[in-house]
């Protein structure tokens, strides 16, 4: 069944019959290959530094006034008038509105904006940034930037052709502003392939413990040497972590349950990783993943990332959830990270997390929107929310420069995802903007994103992988 | 060659959870077990793409296209194939002989590292057609003409049809090796509640192994099995002592399904270096290779059991060494039925056998209990024959890197054809 409704899908026939068809994404380190267009408003210059950082070609975005429109002659004779066209496909939209703080601002946006709506070539990007709403001052500054999100997310769900839009939200009336070399990694992730499946979201990039060189964040294998830490890597989006991590050049300690199987060993031998076969529940799985790094890459050896991708569902109506059901979840899901992180977070541990790492914990849309049956599965899911919150925020860390994220993926392509009933699975992976469902790879490049070094300046933030999934939304 | 010897140490195993003949690797080959196996070792200690000094393992139920097994196995496994590969074949002892081997070698300097052990599948056995049809068949192939040819086939017999399928008989004896044991117990008066309790233990103490994570860097799942197929946590002295026996007649039949082991699949290999490769490798030792012994004893003419022969092999391997049993810390003597196990250690205590057979000036000794097979053994795990030496060197020197350096390890493995092959470790 599953390959009729791929058919039905990708068939030609089928898109002249109607149904709504899947773009194929564009993806992996690829920026658009149109031009990028930047605007601005209120006079903001961080965008274009940014991109002149990155050596990024740009140009000046069209701005649709009445002036602007040109007149043209319909099929059946009628004339109207529409906003100037560009000449070519854009590749992207980049809209500093950082300056942005009144409501005439919000006509400019959507002047720079009109003209991109179907101006955009196939998976094109819109990016807009603005600055964190509460510390925008007067209430209608607040308000203006406040409705930037509303535009983001609005344009996320008209866009077609896999094109996204999301919102970055920068510090720039603050004590420590965000520097171009900060907001970088970030927005080169929004425009490349590497962020696929994220679309409609708005994350904060604010000011880490030193600027990143520019060839840190260009670098195409940005975990070259590195130590990186998968759970739950011998199947499914786990794999796709450390398969695409060991691309950009991790050395892999790939951990998942001994009764686990050949899964963890095929993926451990296909990226020159090591198996580490671990109950990440154990009382000493922390000490043991240290000793691990430890003993394998030298006295000196310790971890530059973390992922807790190991995860399990139970699923059952609350009505019907005894307390094994509840608690296995709970455990698995977020008491065993939560234990890891403090044992690794030791700087004195040999094989533990490295000044400067990262941890990156996997929520999921279920833990936003919670998800009848799921109860056990969504605390456990929104607890991760909360504990990257908590972490994000906490001065100790940030003084050692260790940053704590988070991924959130909505409905992705896996064998899991595979064995659900037909009509459940083709209605989870059509209710996104993107129409699609997204691949394990897409989760992947997203934490390679937050786990980059480059990434310095993102901490506390949770990233939904999902297409702008409708629910939770 | 190196004028002094160098170490071989042990850094690791990895073995597949052992099923049930006929259970969930019914349809796996010995092939698939080997290469599954060694594919989870490699990713254990990272050597995916390296090349190693020589894997050696062997199969004891082997059909004929398999004549180079472990070979296609290492070109089937993220090893370089560059990596050269033997099988070896010693019975029982087949898993115990190869990690012999290239422990052997690596202390000579020939090479620096190899991966050792075995795979048995007594579900997927090769069968054999009957002398009388191979002989026809052959005749026919080596016929010029149509009508030799049809000469050569016309000399099958109805009777030349029926397959040959592998028996676990002496060929010598045409005694089963429960019934050669059967003679065994009943001549040592190995007792039924012995036996049970020592299979109850067996069970127990594998159960608990595999609930504390003990095998969690030692096994790696395949198929559907994440631990043995065979294992009986909750099986009792009381649950053992309800079935009826198997092998031996009358008042005195002792032995039953539940104090021999079980027909079974699965493999296990040892990872094995110098110190300096495992250094390089940054793989910490666990176990020091330090010596081995191979008897044999004349179980045709009645003389001795057929099991018998680590009797005589580990009483010359302690003299060798200048040990004692109480100098070992850890036993582990393969459970091929739980009498072989209790008639050893009855040898050990005899002193008509040890002055009379081994020529000693008394008893040997006595075995601590509490040191032997502390994790189990063939009773509850399975004994896919030529994997167990692999599981049990493995699991051995495991358990003397947690005891701590200097501590020592006695390896038993009796084998097919009356002989065994016996072997010292010390932790590292």
């Amino acid at each position: 069944m599953a390959d009729l409704m791929q058919l039905l899908t990708t068939n030609p026939l089928a898109k002249q019959l109607g149904v709504p068809q899947a773009t194929r994404l564009r993806r992996g380190r690829e920026l658009p290959s149109g031009p990028v267009a930047v605007g601005a408003v209120g006079g903001g210059t961080l965008a274009l530094r940014t991109l002149e950082l990155l050596g990024v070609p740009t140009r000046a975005a069209l701005v649709d006034r009445p002036e602007t429109r040109v007149t043209e002659t319909t099929d059946d004779g009628r004339t109207r008038e529409v906003p100037e066209a560009y000449p070519d496909s854009l590749g992207a939209l980049v809209i500093d509105a950082t300056g942005a703080t009144s409501i005439a601002d919000l006509e400019v946006v959507r002047g720079l904006l009109r003209p991109a709506m179907k101006g955009l070539e196939r998976s094109g990007r819109v990016v807009v940034l603005g600055v964190e709403p509460e510390t925008a001052g007067a209430p209608t500054a607040v308000a203006t930037q406040q409705a930037l999100e509303g535009i983001v997310r609005s344009v996320g769900k008209e866009l077609r052709g896999g094109a996204t839009a999301n919102l970055v939200r920068v510090d720039l009336l603050t004590a420590e502003p965000t520097a171009p070399a900060e907001l970088a990694s970030t927005l080169l992730f929004l425009l490349h392939g590497r962020s696929a499946y994220v679309s409609g979201q708005v994350l904060h990039v604010g000011h880490g413990a030193g600027d990143p060189r520019v060839e840190e964040v260009l670098a195409d294998r940005p975990f070259e040497g590195r130590v990186v830490v998968v759970t739950g890597a011998g199947r499914g989006i786990g794999a796709g972590i450390a398969r695409t991590l060991a691309r950009d050049g991790a050395l892999v300690v790939a951990v998942d349950v001994p009764a686990g199987g050949q899964g963890l060993a095929d993926v451990a031998n296909s990226i020159g990783g090591t198996a580490l076969q671990l109950d990440i529940t154990a009382p000493d799985a922390g000490a043991r993943i240290a000793a691990h790094v430890a003993q394998r890459f030298g006295d000196m050896g310790r971890i530059h990332a973390i992922v807790h991708n190991a995860g399990i569902t139970r699923d059952r109506l609350l009505a019907n959830t005894d307390e094994e059901r509840w608690g296995s979840v709970l455990e698995v899901n977020l008491a065993a990270q939560i234990r890891i992180n403090q044992v690794l977070l030791d700087a004195e541990l040999p094989g533990g997390l490295d000044g400067g790492g990262r941890i990156v914990g996997v929520a999921s849309t279920s833990g936003i929107a919670g998800n009848r049956g799921q109860a056990n599965y969504a605390a456990s899911k929104a607890g991760v929310i909360g504990l990257v919150r908590a972490m994000g925020a906490d001065p100790r860390l940030a003084e050692r420069g260790i940053t704590v994220n988070a991924v959130a993926p909505g409905f992705i392509e896996t064998e899991m995802t595979g064995r659900m009933p037909v009509a459940t699975r083709e209605v989870a992976r059509r209710i996104n903007s993107l129409q699609q469902g997204g691949r394990p790879v897409d989760v992947a490049e997203t934490i390679g994103y937050l786990a980059d070094p480059a990434s310095s300046a993102v901490t506390g933030e949770v990233l939904r992988v999902c297409g702008q999934s409708q629910i939770g939304a | 060659m190196p004028d002094q010897l160098t170490d071989a140490v042990i850094l690791g195993g990895n073995r597949i959870p052992f099923g049930k003949a006929g259970g969930a690797y019914a349809d796996a080959s010995n092939q698939a077990m080997l290469t599954s196996t060694l594919d989870g070792l490699v990713a254990r200690f990272g050597l995916a793409g390296e090349r190693v000094g020589e894997v050696a393992a062997g199969a004891v139920l082997k059909h004929a296209r398999d004549f180079n097994l472990t070979r296609e196995a290492v070109l089937g496994s993220a090893l370089a194939a560059t990596t050269p590969a033997y099988d070896l074949q010693q019975a029982c002892g087949t898993g115990l002989e190869t990690v012999i081997q290239v422990a052997n070698k690596i202390r000579l300097g020939q090479v620096d590292s190899g991966v050792a052990g075995g795979v048995d599948s007594a579900s997927d056995a090769p069968i054999a057609v009957g002398e009388g049809l191979r002989k026809a068949l052959l005749g026919a192939s080596r016929a010029r003409t149509p009508l030799a040819r049809a000469k050569a086939l016309a000399a099958v017999r109805p009777g030349d049809l029926a397959p040959e399928t592998p028996r676990n008989a002496e060929p010598r004896t045409g005694l089963s090796m429960g019934e050669h044991q059967a003679l065994t117990a009943r001549e040592w008066g190995i007792t039924r509640e012995a036996q049970d309790e020592l299979a109850a233990a067996s069970h127990h103490q594998l159960a608990a192994a595999w609930d504390s994570g003990f095998f969690d860097d030692l096994a790696t799942g395949f198929l559907r099995l994440s631990r043995d197929e065979g294992l009986r946590p909750d099986t009792s002295v009381d649950k053992l002592a309800g079935l009826s026996p198997v092998f031996g007649k009358g008042e005195g039949a002792t032995m039953t399904a539940g104090n021999s082991t079980p027909l079974s699949d699965g493999a296990a290999l040892v990872l094995l270096g110098s110190p300096q490769w495992a250094a390089e490798h940054r793989l910490p030792a666990l176990a020091r290779f330090v010596d081995a012994e191979v008897a044999a004893v004349d179980y045709v003419s009645g003389d001795e059991g057929l099991l018998m022969a680590p009797a005589y092999a580990v009483p010359r391997l302690l003299a060798r060494q200048g040990l004692t049993l109480d100098d070992i810390d850890r036993f582990e003597i393969h459970e091929a039925f739980a009498s072989t196990v209790l008639a050893t250690l009855a040898a050990w205590e005899s002193e008509e056998f040890c002055t009379g057979r081994l020529g000693l000036d008394g008893p040997l000794g006595t075995v601590d209990r509490s040191r032997l097979n502390v994790h189990g053994s063939s009773l509850a795990a399975g004994h896919p024959f030529a994997a167990t030496g692999g599981r049990i060197v493995a699991t051995l020197a495991k358990m003397l890197h947690d005891l701590g350096p200097g501590s020592r390890g006695l390896i038993s493995v009796c084998a097919a054809g009356g002989q065994g092959v016996v072997a010292i470790l010390e932790g590292c």
